[in-house]
């Protein structure tokens, strides 16, 4: 196999051994536990973070396939899943109602939190920040460590609650009290809304020690010459992704810490007034607000969002520049926007709870800084396709995830300012118009990020590169599927049909959409199955993937790009570089790329 | 054994996609990197354009299958509503109009300035001027939005006109309650409490509770209490004081355009004026099932998806006859106390009570 012999050709530049041999500060001699499972080293945990976060990803995903399975068939018997699930998740070939919600509610909290949270931002703010700011490591390796290591239980208790008898919590992933707070009110509020709260309060214990390092690195251990203003918007946008996380999660679990009382020891925190049909009992809790619950809850659940987009957005601001051989355009508008995305994303909750009973004038407010948002997301807009406009575009897989990044985003950003002004959010609330709008602006486009990212970055990773054909390949299909799934929902949502439904058959108003939702559900599995294709290639590649042969494959002028090819621990062998300007100085003077770390010339024309 | 030739056919498949994808790499590594990214790149470059012009295509066609079975394709069933769809039609222009032009500035910049070795790139890092003009102008637009939306959401969420119909909505799992306020024109207190699924669903004070610390509520004893079907009167303002008794439901009336949530121990309302009679309704949308369905809005259980309600909207003189026909709960719990009837059923009145001792057993 001379092609074999190629493609494997060793390295001329740099190699592992080489990195490590000139590296005195650390270890030298790494266990296997010390290196791959208890590892310190920030790039070994962002890859724990994206393989928990793919695995997650997948379960997820099927569990998505599962339900839409019977949104699509309704009335179609699969013995066979019975055979492969057992009688409480289907029986006689039907997925239960029980069974429906179950998976309705793990895949949104799984893809919600355990993937574009933990597998977005902890992947990459792991990965990029200390390569990407020019530090050795995170402020604190250990709680980096400790960070993935509450992700991991976290995983492995929500992983159990689907095993448990009475089943995983099947309320919503928004987990409303009263529903989620009373077990006789539906089997999944028993022990499964139990190991759903621990594994929840586990994550954001994990959220907390990963977001307090990434901030303390990007403020304190950037190399010389790295000022603010210097940084990569990868950098900036982690970085505000960080302090969103930060300043929420708190708040959300003291939400959750209220309802376990409420749960286990008799408080009526959020119960009043109930009397229950299944117990014919009324249950002597009076005087709390199921309301109050909703509004912890989405203190954090909007910011949410934003901390699932942002990473995205400052990882598709650095591909779409780097591939169009141009400088991002407005970079200090952009930080200027991150940062009005971030301040608004505290603001706007209560956009969520329009139809709960608030006070209009309340409700007033929420609208307007619910679309004041739109103008720094039309400036991000506007500016990335500015920053396309004669340039060089090279279309590598992670560009092409960075435009339809791009595309999805104007998509469902627009349908933002439908629902977020409360006048039509009351009729569109709760309609599949909602699930179109976020699953295109926050699922599908973060995704999409986060393909961006593993595609951009994989060299830097694994020092190979991912199989660019299956890129491609994964590309249209995930692009052309996205929308063909996501775009018929808008009209689902203006016939005003309700979400999470198990059957429609019953309703004269929302019947007539069986042969779109089979429609829909077909999409869905062939996109599925591409993601298969794009894990099939990831693993793949690390072992027999094309080797990386240069040190900065893409001309590209950020710090990753100045270390080893297979960075060692500590990244830079000897000094770590000096930074002397912007990291766009694309197409400058002539000279296609200048990295951050050239000095600048005395002739050099200013910008 | 068709599902495993299936999964068969699958495998088989991604084997053969994966294999060809890996040929493709040895390929480009055999005609050089360059050549072959350069191919690659032209043949993006012409998908991205494709995918546009398809794509658009596409949205358009979408449209057309899927645009009759929307609640646009005919007129909103209440004064609510028609300003809803007013304001719906000016936010897809609005948005609909950047929607197109921004997609295609991006899939025609990525197809357009795709790489050649002739084109110089022009450094152009930032404009004050650009970046204001895009500042400035999604403020005023959306400005103009956020002015008709806070109009209508204000008239929407004002106080109901006095000669409004009053009806309070319950919603339970799975299904709703309603009660009506009887001759005396005033609805009577209520307390969880005395809940009883037999003849009193929604707990209104009858009798004096030490225990419970209440007293008999005489404004209660009209009551009427109704599940299934509401019926309200074309053209006359109808207040829903919505109210829950176990967890959070949500009262959706797509045909009129309104929603609110049913919260436990919180009471919400919602007003609006229908405007077509369902018997109307039915020969608008050309459809003889036509009915006007309360959905359950807010995630409640795994009978989530049932929970269904009807509305009957009819004429005043129709409603008036309706109405009369309906005993007031208290009558039909308490058959002996009913003043019109004669008073000889004991036994029925016996096995009521009984009933509920064992339900409260």
């Amino acid at each position: 196999m001379s092609n074999e012999a190629v493609l494997q050709a060793e390295s001329a530049i740099a190699t592992h051994h080489e990195a490590h041999g000139e590296h005195h500060d650390h270890h030298h001699q790494e266990t296997f536990i010390s290196k791959y499972v208890f590892s310190m080293d920030h790039k070994m945990i962002a890859k724990q973070f994206l393989i928990t976060g793919m695995v997650w990803a997948v379960i997820g995903g099927l569990m998505s396939v599962l339900f839409r399975l019977q949104l699509g068939y309704p009335d179609t018997s699969f013995p066979w899943l019975e055979d492969l699930l057992g009688k409480f998740w289907a029986e006689k070939g039907h997925i239960t109602a029980q069974g429906y919600y179950a998976l309705v509610t793990t895949h949104g909290t799984v893809l919600v939190f355990f993937v574009l949270t933990a597998g977005l931002s902890g992947t990459f703010a792991n990965f990029l920040i200390p390569l990407q700011v020019g530090a050795r490591d995170m402020a604190s390796p250990f709680m980096n460590m400790l960070s993935y290591w509450f992700f991991f239980a976290a995983s492995i208790v929500m992983v159990s609650s689907i095993f448990v008898e009475t089943g995983p919590f099947s309320g919503g992933w928004t987990a409303y009290p009263p529903l989620s707070a009373l077990g006789d009110a539906s089997p999944g509020s028993k022990t499964g809304m139990d190991l759903w709260l621990v594994a929840m309060a586990l994550f954001v214990v994990s959220s907390l020690l990963g977001g307090l390092n990434y901030i303390a690195t990007v403020l304190n251990m950037r190399t010389k010459g790295m000022s603010m203003t210097r940084l990569p918007l990868t950098i900036w946008a982690l970085f505000f992704t960080a302090v969103l996380g930060v300043l929420s999660f708190p708040v959300l679990l003291s939400g959750f810490i209220l309802l376990i009382f409420d749960r286990n020891f008799g408080t009526s925190f959020y119960l009043s007034d109930i009397f229950l049909t299944t117990t014919n009992t009324a249950l002597p809790n009076e005087g709390g607000s199921a309301i109050l619950f909703q509004h912890l809850f989405w203190f954090l659940g909007h910011p949410e969002v934003y901390i699932i987009l942002l990473p995205a957005m400052g990882m598709v601001s650095e591909i779409l520049s780097v591939n169009s051989r141009k400088p991002i355009f407005g970079y200090m508008a952009m930080i200027g926007s991150l940062f009005a995305i971030a301040i608004l994303a505290f603001l706007v909750w209560a956009h969520h709870m329009f139809v709960t009973g608030l006070n209009p004038f309340l409700g007033s407010i929420f609208v307007l800084l619910t679309l004041l948002i739109a103008v720094p997301s039309a400036i991000k807009v506007f500016n990335w396709l500015t920053t396309l406009w004669r340039g060089n575009i090279r279309f590598t897989p992670a560009m092409m995830f960075a435009i339809g990044f791009v595309s999805l985003f104007i998509s469902g950003g627009l349908t933002g300012i439908w629902l977020g002004n409360s006048a039509l959010d009351i009729h569109l609330h709760d309609t599949y118009f909602v699930i179109a709008h976020f699953h295109i602006v926050m699922g599908v486009a973060s995704m999409f990020g986060m393909f961006a990212g593993v595609y951009h970055w994989y060299p830097k990773m694994y020092g190979r590169y991912l199989n660019t054909s299956l890129g491609y390949i994964h590309f249209w299909i995930t692009m052309i599927g996205a929308y063909l799934i996501f775009w018929p929902m808008h009209y689902e949502g203006l016939a005003g049909m309700p979400r999470r439904y198990y059957d429609y058959s019953i309703w004269e108003s929302f019947k007539n959409f069986g042969e779109l939702n089979r429609f829909i559900s077909t999409v869905a599995m062939i996109v599925f199955a591409a993601q298969i294709l794009f894990i099939a290639n990831f693993f793949y590649s690390i072992w027999k993937g094309r080797k990386v042969t240069t040190l900065n494959p893409y001309g590209s002028n950020t710090l990753e790009w100045t270390t080893p090819i297979n960075p060692g621990h500590g990244n830079w062998v000897g000094e770590i570089p000096e930074v002397h300007r912007w990291p766009y100085d694309y197409g400058k003077d002539g000279k296609e790329y200048t990295s951050q770390t050239t000095p600048v010339g005395a002739d050099e024309s200013h910008h | 054994m068709t599902t495993f030739l299936i999964i068969a056919v699958i495998v088989l498949f991604f084997v053969v996609v994966f294999q060809i994808a890996k040929v493709s790499e040895y390929v480009s590594v055999i005609k050089g990197e360059e050549n072959a990214r350069k191919q690659n790149n032209k043949i993006n470059g012409f998908l991205m354009l494709a995918f546009m012009i398809l794509g658009l295509i596409g949205v358009w066609y979408c449209n057309e299958l899927l645009f009759k079975k929307t609640l646009l394709a005919y007129p909103a069933a209440s004064n609510h509503g028609e300003k809803v769809d007013e304001m719906l039609w000016l936010t897809i222009w609005v948005t609909g109009s950047v929607f197109v032009a921004t997609q295609i500035l991006l899939f025609w910049f990525a197809f357009k300035y795709q790489e050649s070795d002739k084109r110089k790139v022009f450094f152009f890092p930032h404009s004050n001027k650009l970046e204001a003009l895009w500042t400035v102008v999604p403020a005023i637009v959306l400005a103009v939005l956020v002015i008709i939306g806070l109009k209508n959401w204000f008239s929407f969420t004002g106080e109901a006109p006095d000669n409004a119909l009053q009806v309070e909505v319950v919603g339970k799992q799975f299904g709703w309650v309603f009660r009506y306020e009887g001759a005396d024109k005033k609805f009577g207190k209520k307390y969880y409490k005395l809940i009883n699924d037999v003849d009193n669903p929604l707990g209104l004070i009858w009798n004096d509770n030490a225990e419970l610390n209440l007293k008999d509520d005489e404004k209660s004893h009209d009551d009427i209490v109704l599940t299934q079907t509401m019926y309200i009167v074309k053209d006359r303002p109808v207040k829903l004081i919505i109210g829950s008794r176990d967890v959070i439901h949500d009262v959706g009336l797509s045909h009129f355009r309104m929603k609110m949530d049913a919260v436990p121990g919180i009471p919400t309302t919602m007003w609006f004026t229908p405007k077509y009679t369902t018997t109307e309704m039915k020969k608008i949308t050309n459809n003889p099932n036509f009915a006007y369905e309360i959905s359950c809005d807010q995630m409640c259980g795994n009978g989530h998806y049932s929970m269904k309600g009807n509305i009957e909207v009819v004429t005043q003189a129709e409603f008036d006859k309706w109405m009369a026909s309906k005993p007031a709960a208290y009558v039909s719990a308490h058959p002996e106390k009913n003043p019109k009837a004669d008073s000889t059923k004991p036994a029925s009145a016996a096995i009521a009570t009984a009933v509920k001792s064992v339900v409260k057993n």
